[in-house]
């Protein structure tokens, strides 16, 4: 259960964003996060949702983008996407493949609020 | 009021990979292969240390981190081989991360061979983070099953070395190596597999052998 560490990583990061871009409120955040990243997307919502409170992200909505896991074979030079475990190339069986996704946990985009106009 | 959607594409774990970036660098350049072992809570990783402290203790010098919740009891175990160890005590914390270890650095006698650092006994959040090892360590133990690779994909996807312990109890159990070892192999090929009985004795040299190696190809600049 290391989801609250990571969600407080989240919000130093919200708060450098926000900070850089003058803007009062963060309305939304979209997270990335690998299948084989280790971490639990419903453990994170959670995490997020008691985090929030009195932030600058308290309103904000948060939505979990699930990354599935894809391979890429160097030696048919073909890309796979696999939802077992067994990661090898799916066109010419080979396991010397390197997973390129899958593994990420990452901020994708936040939405900001500005008092400008 | 204005509201605009920033691409951020912010890594959740930047801060971990730099700091241990620096460890795995720092430890490069004092010669010290560091090795980060990863298991459930009972799986014999203490016991792998002690048992490697007792082969080692003539020919190489070792340390050992010993991370877990509370207590300093696998430290004492390791000390009491005559083997300079540290306990980090998480608190709660479910894994190590590389500013913990960082923070223990400075006081890592500079004549030794090897850094073992003992990961909290768990098979799921420690596989995420990176603590600067130049290799990672997975321990299954017999009595834990052969099917587990399959159901905890990450830490054996991580890991260099899958190591199937407690091979003395395989005798008395329904736990087969090939299939455990397959099983892993299928999720990381090229994963080596070294099946040891920290007791006995048994695949102890192997092992060994397998390090005195990796720090050699490290010390040539080969790793």
């Amino acid at each position: 259960m290391h989801e609250l560490s990571l969600i407080a990583s989240v919000f130093d990061i919200l708060e450098e964003k926000a900070r850089e871009h003058g803007a009062s409120r963060v309305t939304a955040v979209v997270l990335r996060v690998g299948r084989m990243s280790g971490v639990v997307p419903d453990l994170l919502e959670s995490a997020f949702e008691t985090y929030k409170n009195g932030t600058l992200a308290e309103g904000a909505r948060l939505t979990i983008e699930v990354v599935p896991v894809k391979l890429r074979c160097p030696d048919c030079g073909g890309t796979s996407v696999r939802e077992d475990t067994d990661f090898s190339c799916t066109a010419c069986g080979s396991r010397r493949v390197e997973i390129v996704e899958g593994r990420e946990i990452v901020v994708e985009k936040i939405e900001l609020e500005t008092d400008g106009a | 009021m204005s509201t605009k959607t920033i691409r951020v594409q912010a890594d959740l774990l930047a801060t971990n990979k730099q700091v241990a970036a620096e460890i795995r660098r720092e430890l490069r350049s004092r010669g010290i292969l560091c090795v980060n072992l990863l298991s459930s809570p009972g799986s014999g990783k203490t016991t792998l240390l002690e048992a490697l402290a007792d082969r080692l203790k003539d020919r190489i010098r070792m340390a050992v981190i010993e991370g877990d919740i509370e207590t300093e009891r696998d430290a004492e175990r390791i000390r009491r081989k005559g083997v300079p160890a540290w306990q980090i005590t998480t608190g709660g914390a479910c894994h190590l991360e590389a500013r913990m270890i960082g923070k223990i650095l400075g006081e890592v006698p500079a004549a030794i061979d090897f850094l073992f650092i003992e990961n909290v006994g768990n098979l799921v959040c420690p596989a995420s983070y990176d603590l600067g090892e130049d290799l990672r360590f997975v321990l299954l133990s017999s009595p834990e099953g052969d099917d587990k690779p399959a159901k905890y994909p990450q830490a054996f996807l991580s890991a260099d070395c899958l190591i199937l312990t407690k091979t003395d109890l395989i005798p008395y159990l329904p736990f087969d190596p090939a299939r455990a070892a397959a099983e892993a192999l299928s999720i990381k090929p090229g994963l080596r597999v070294f099946m040891v009985s920290a007791l006995c004795g048994d695949g102890m040299d192997a092992l060994v052998e397998y390090l005195v190696e990796a720090l050699e190809r490290l010390r040539s600049g080969r790793a």
